[in-house]
């Protein structure tokens, strides 16, 4: 199983669930694509409708933001923890 | 309902408009570009567009006069895979003709425009405009690449307009399957052939409620009137302080009755003579009258952006705007006098009103 870590602002997507246990599934775009399927609202606040990470919105794996390491296809081993936070970059004007 | 850079702010009266109560912000930190009260069915639905800078745009209902919200599981509306686009933000929600009781129109960035036959819980892209020959040439202008005005005819149900900044107005009379680029007369100055068949930057399109085809523009300066539903544009500018400005709205059910909110220029987006004025005019554009009781008396710089005014639809009509310094004011005398509704807000993005 892996973790999933639900920023705060997207808790209510979520039935106000702090963190999500899902089977591991190897990358991170098959746990994203998981994560859509089970709980559709969240997923499109991390992923647009083709898939791709939202600008803004960063995801760690253990730590390692997955920019930094292959992208979508970081890989998400069993019992890693995945942690979505919003980029201190976005957020509304002023 | 007020749709600001960071949320929707509701504004209820129970005195025939004379006092108003605020509520919000729902949707807080995230930018509400579209509202829209859909009155066909049993119960009023309320639609707010809002973009989050961090997640993403979205799509909300209610059907208890905002009190309570809900969004669909599902992306209420996204882009085929096909298409490689990804939905930014909802500019405009249109409910379809009285007849079409289902029928939702949304007006998204990018340029697109989808529709909605299960009263907005699922849409489709209309690929007609979407596909056509046009859209690799649509431009982009400040605020970004949107179809941000939707008018389905009132009558004719297989007739609509749509505009967009950039490209400028088009039409189908079909359903949507196929659109021709309608701007006959507006002038693209900031183009090297500043009369092209699209590429215009129209702000906002509005419909007289009598003559349905007498259609009324405020463009990326010009402001416009067709008497042929669309098809060819004449200035009526004249009298106005300034020809540049956002949104322009026809009343609800008084035909040559318009408003509008000048705006110096494009590079200098102050409020005419910086003054907080709304110029009406009661013969479709011919000459207008500045409308000023009620509203600050000293220098003003808060613009008002394309949907930030509008009309209700009561036996009265009201008129209301709102500011990008967070203001917003209400007439309830068709304009001849206005109140403040609120103040402080975030920078006010749009604004609907209706009875409910």
């Amino acid at each position: 199983m892996i973790t999933i870590l639900v920023p705060s602002a997207l808790r209510s997507d979520v039935d106000g669930a702090a963190r999500l246990e899902m089977p591991a599934g190897g990358s991170l775009a098959a746990i994203l694509a998981e994560m859509d399927r089970q709980w559709p609202r969240l997923g499109r606040r991390i992923c647009d409708e083709q898939g791709q990470l939202r600008k803004f919105v960063n995801i760690y794996v253990d730590g390692e933001d997955v920019r930094r390491v292959e992208g979508l296809a970081t890989p998400v081993p069993d019992g890693a923890e995945v942690q979505i936070l919003p980029s201190i970059a976005g957020g509304a004007v002023g | 309902m007020i749709g600001t850079a960071k949320g929707l702010f509701l504004a209820r009266s129970e005195d025939d408009r004379r006092t108003w109560e605020i509520s919000g912000p729902e949707f807080p930190m995230t930018g509400v570009y579209a509202v829209a009260v859909d009155k066909r069915g049993d119960q009023p639905r309320l639609f707010a567009g809002m973009t989050s800078s961090h997640y993403g745009p979205g799509l909300a209902s209610s059907d208890d006069g905002g009190r309570s919200w809900a969004e669909p599981d599902h992306a209420p509306i996204a882009f085929p895979a096909d298409t490689e686009a990804s939905l930014r933000r909802v500019w405009a929600i249109a409910p379809g003709p009285a007849d079409q009781p289902g029928r939702i129109y949304a007006g998204v960035e990018p340029s697109a425009l989808f529709q909605s036959d299960d009263g907005g819980t699922t849409f489709e892209l209309v690929r007609g405009l979407w596909d056509h020959p046009h859209r690799p040439n649509w431009g982009e202008g400040f605020g970004g690449q949107a179809i941000h005005t939707v008018l389905p005819h009132p009558t004719d149900g297989a007739a609509m307009l749509v505009a967009m900044s950039a490209g400028g107005v088009y039409r189908t009379g079909d359903r949507g399957a196929t659109w021709s680029a309608d701007n006959t007369g507006i002038k693209a100055y900031f183009l090297p052939d500043p009369w092209p068949e699209y590429g215009q930057c129209v702000h906002k399109v509005a419909r007289d409620p009598e003559n349905v085809d007498r259609l009324y523009a405020q463009n990326h300066h010009g402001v416009y009137r067709s008497d042929d539903g669309g098809h060819i544009w004449k200035s009526i500018a004249d009298g106005l302080p300034s020809d540049f400005g956002f949104g322009i709205v026809a009343h609800p059910y008084r035909g040559d009755v318009i408003y509008n909110f000048p705006v110096t220029a494009d590079g200098m987006r102050f409020p005419a003579e910086d003054q907080c004025r709304v110029f009406r005019s009661t013969d479709a554009g011919n000459t207008w009258e500045a409308l000023t009781t009620g509203l600050p008396a000293g220098p003003y710089y808060g613009v008002v952006l394309r949907d930030a005014m509008c009309a209700d639809d009561s036996r009265t009509a009201g008129i209301y705007f709102g500011t990008r310094t967070g203001d917003v004011f209400a007439s309830r005398d068709e304009g001849e006098s206005w109140t403040r509704v609120a103040t402080s807000l975030p920078d006010v993005l749009c604004v609907r009103a209706a009875s409910l």
